[in-house]
């Protein structure tokens, strides 16, 4: 409870970020193919938005089991608030992906299967929202949102993790080497992981942050 | 308060000079300004160095303003 009022781990966010925008350009690069030329940097900014959005919603489906044992509202506020903001890191992900989708694959949108299920898996969370605000009653609307929160959370593995797989994919790790001209994790070297995984933390713990102001922000209104 | 944006702005410094070091550094091998060298990839990287500063600047204001409120 205090540790979300605590200072260090917001400088380490920042830290971390920053020192993956400055080495982020900086970093030595695999020349994979001509294609990909410096685009592969985008692994440092668009495929953190992904690992940072299935922490904060994980953390979201956990306040939400939570609130079903406890029903305090306190623990529905962090369900609501890391859903939110695992949301929104979701849409920043789907844009930057189309961005760089339009400069390697020729169209912001190619029905990739991971686009759509991505596309599929965050209309799922925008029901999540429009199911809370269409109930006024709040234990009810409570219990309702944090019941579907978990049916959104494992509707994941199957749109981002499962589909994408099954069948040919313009991204890493689709079934087959012809649908795949991109890259694979395995193609990012020792000095690329260097900056991936500290964007991976600094990007996480800036959703967290983002979080507990929300969750901080409600606690005061609830007052 | 005060304490905390004097560090703060000392830590950007430091990051700072940090920088313009490794930026000197690359410039003298290149014998070119580094911020024209490479196809200007280093003006995104300020580009984009702004904005998370500027994004945490005001994700800190915020965070302070509620941190007063629930001081009250």
């Amino acid at each position: 409870m205090n540790m979300i009022r605590k200072a260090w781990w917001k400088w380490v966010a920042f830290l971390l970020l920053f020192y993956t925008s400055i080495y982020g350009f900086i970093v030595k690069v695999p020349k994979l193919d001509d294609r990909l030329e410096h685009s592969i940097r985008n692994m440092f900014f668009h495929v953190p938005m992904w690992f940072a959005m299935m922490i904060l919603l994980f953390v979201s489906v956990w306040y939400a089991a939570k609130y079903l044992r406890t029903t305090s509202p306190i623990d529905d506020f962090y369900s609501k608030a890391f859903a939110a903001t695992g949301t929104l890191y979701g849409f920043l992900g789907l844009s930057t992906g189309a961005i760089w989708a339009n400069y390697q694959w020729g169209s912001p949108w190619s029905g990739d299967p991971k686009q759509n299920g991505a596309a599929i898996a965050m209309l799922i969370y925008l029901a999540y929202f429009v199911l809370r605000g269409s109930m006024t009653d709040e234990d009810k609307r409570s219990r309702i949102a944090s019941v579907y929160n978990i049916f959104a959370f494992f509707m994941l593995f199957p749109t981002l993790w499962i589909l994408p797989r099954l069948t040919e994919s313009l991204h890493p790790g689709g079934q087959g080497s012809e649908g795949n001209p991109g890259i694979n994790g395995k193609d990012m070297d020792a000095n690329m992981r260097s900056v991936f995984y500290p964007a991976v933390i600094g990007w996480t713990l800036l959703g967290v942050w983002v979080s507990t102001l929300k969750i901080r922000y409600e606690l005061l209104k609830a007052k | 308060m005060k304490k905390y944006l004097k560090s703060f702005l000392l830590v950007l410094f430091a990051l700072g000079c940090f920088v313009t070091t490794q930026a000197q550094d690359v410039a003298a091998n290149a014998n070119i300004d580094v911020m024209r060298s490479n196809g200007k990839i280093y003006v995104v990287m300020a580009v984009v160095a702004t904005i998370v500063t500027g994004l945490f600047l005001y994700v800190y204001s915020i965070d302070k303003k509620i941190s007063k409120l629930e001081n009250k």
